[in-house]
């Protein structure tokens, strides 16, 4: 077990060491199954009387668990001194004694630091509404024209003393005409910003719901895997916003037809015939590439990472693992095969890696990028690539990739794609 | 001589009651409703005032009054800017690109006559 591990990845190993189902350790524990996930996946902080509670399920004492959990709490401080502004400069080279000595203050800090990161996008996400949205744009026009006529008409009507019936009609005319499209335009306006109230000033983007409602199932899903399952309708209450529903239901009706390609019993066969290699598992059952790195991902046995990224670079879809820690926001390590793979399309990348931090952890990664032609030869060619990060098997050989998370907070100090300076003391 | 006041704008209500006010001061009023067109209607018409609406199907209010600006003869033809967004950034390209005044909508119809009667040199 590597020495920086999270709580919640030793509790997961500790439970599949002595063949504990999750549900019994919860039910054990006195927790749900799915806050039990999502601590197991680190994605939820285990209080001191639940972890008390799981560490005797487990027969194991408190400490065994939390011994070194303080990496999760680091990772956030090192991000928070990342984003100081001079003068302001923290002690980067004693964040550890500091983590040490006020575990309170530290937490707090960090947590401070991640909430202010959510409002900042919150902020950008509604400047950008505010100044590029063309439906409200449309919408103000619609009424404010309709509010010039009905103005200008009204006032002729009443100041004009001495107006020809066949004028006064026409105007009247124009005045109900003009007073009905001003209702019609406020109400929509309304609709839409009632609407955009909703649905903007939530502080988890779409993208995060859904991968927290995701990672609630270790991203298999269960009801799609029964063969003849049809797609259901995502669930409104975990996923609060419309675009993280419509995220979803994509999701949803790719995994279904991953799912009908490749059968869950078959799949899983071949997979402890073949091991988990997408390509060989792509040519087994006919399906393209990027089909195997998700139907891989959906196997909770096979604790696979993936990262999916647009032809931007920008990252559509995140599934980590623990010690490849993923960015929240902004762009990721330059070095990540998943950006050779996108510079290369249909070149299969396979490649080691180690990941930087304070104990250098190391996965294999497979990475693919597959062009489309949505709209065929005349339109444009819309890319995406692909990576899938396991744990390394023993015995695997090749040259090492030196990768971090994100050049801000990357030790690495010689890196030669580096785009920013690092603010981490080295090591 | 009747002064020719042509009316760019495409909400037939509002050309409507633009040119009952406007037309009761004596003036003659013509309206055209399409941005693409304006450039040879104004050429053709020689107006002695041009009502500019921004926002028009085809082409906008602004590329009208640059193309205007940069023909001989039309430089310094009046032409009031009409923009249902009141915002400064209307303002500065109105300004920029010569108009002679700029209206908010929704105007007043006094607000209106006021400023026609001032561009066609009439005074208050």
């Amino acid at each position: 077990m590597p020495r920086n591990a999270l709580t919640g990845t030793r509790i997961r190993e500790r439970r599949v060491l002595i063949g504990l189902r999750q549900a019994d350790l919860a039910r054990a524990a006195g927790i749900s199954p799915s806050y039990l996930n999502l601590i197991e996946h680190n994605r939820r902080r285990v209080g001191a009387p639940h972890l008390k509670a799981i560490a005797q399920a487990l027969g194991v004492d408190p400490a065994a668990l939390t011994e070194g959990a303080e990496a999760a709490l680091l990772q956030g401080l090192r991000a928070a001194a990342a984003a100081a502004q001079p003068p302001v400069l923290p002690e980067i080279d004693r964040i550890e004694e500091f983590a040490g000595r006020f575990p309170g203050w530290a937490a707090l800090l960090a947590t401070q630091h991640g909430r202010m990161a959510q409002l900042e996008q919150a902020v950008e996400r509604l400047t950008d509404r505010m100044t590029h949205d063309p439906h409200l744009s449309a919408s103000l026009h619609e009424v404010l024209s309709a509010l010039t006529s009905v103005r200008s008409t009204a006032a002729i009507l009443a100041d004009t003393e001495d107006m020809e019936p066949v004028w006064r009609a026409r105007f009247h005319r124009n005045l109900q005409a003009d007073s009905e499209r001003l209702a019609a335009g406020a109400e929509a306006l309304v609709a839409y910003l009632d609407a955009s109230a909703e649905e903007e000033t939530g502080l988890a983007a779409p993208q995060e719901e859904v991968e927290e409602w995701l990672a609630a199932q270790d991203y298999h899903i269960a009801a799609l895997e029964r063969p003849g399952a049809t797609v259901s309708e995502p669930p409104g209450g975990v996923l609060a916003t419309a675009s993280a529903r419509a995220l979803a239901r994509d999701h949803l009706a790719q995994y279904a037809r991953d799912a009908r390609a490749m059968p869950l019993a078959p799949f899983r066969a071949a997979v402890e015939e073949e091991g988990p290699e997408p390509g060989r598992l792509a040519a087994r059952f006919g399906v393209d590439v990027p089909a195997a790195f998700r139907r891989l991902a959906s196997l909770p046995e096979v604790s696979a990472g993936l990262v999916i990224c647009d032809g931007s670079g920008t990252l559509t879809f995140r599934k980590g693992v623990p010690g490849f820690p993923l960015p929240r926001f902004g762009a990721a390590c330059p070095l990540w095969p998943l950006y050779q793979a996108l510079s290369r399309p249909m070149v299969p990348i396979r490649a080691l890696v180690e990941m930087a931090g304070r104990v250098p952890q190391r996965f294999l990664c497979y990475a693919f990028c597959q062009p489309a032609h949505p709209q065929g030869f005349e339109g444009p060619q819309v890319l995406q690539a692909l990576m899938l990060v396991l744990p390394l098997p023993a015995g695997a050989v090749g040259p090492l990739q030196g990768v971090g998370v994100s050049c801000r907070i990357c030790p690495r100090a010689e890196c030669p794609a580096r785009r920013e300076p690092s603010l981490l003391a080295a090591g | 001589m009747d002064k020719h006041v042509l009316l760019i704008e495409d909400e037939p209500n509002i050309i409507e009651a633009i040119r009952f006010i406007l037309s009761r001061e004596g003036w003659k009023v013509s309206a055209h409703a399409d941005g693409t067109t304006a450039l040879d209607v104004i050429r053709q018409a020689r107006p002695h005032l041009v009502i500019l609406d921004v926002m028009l199907p085809g082409q906008s209010g602004f590329d009208i009054l640059q193309a205007l600006r940069s023909e001989p003869g039309l430089e310094t033809l009046p032409v009031l800017m009409l923009t249902a967004k009141g915002q400064g950034r209307d303002r500065d390209l109105a300004d920029r690109y010569g108009a002679s005044h700029f209206m908010t909508k929704p105007f007043s119809n006094a607000e209106m006559l006021q400023e026609v009667r001032h561009l066609l040199g009439q005074g208050a």
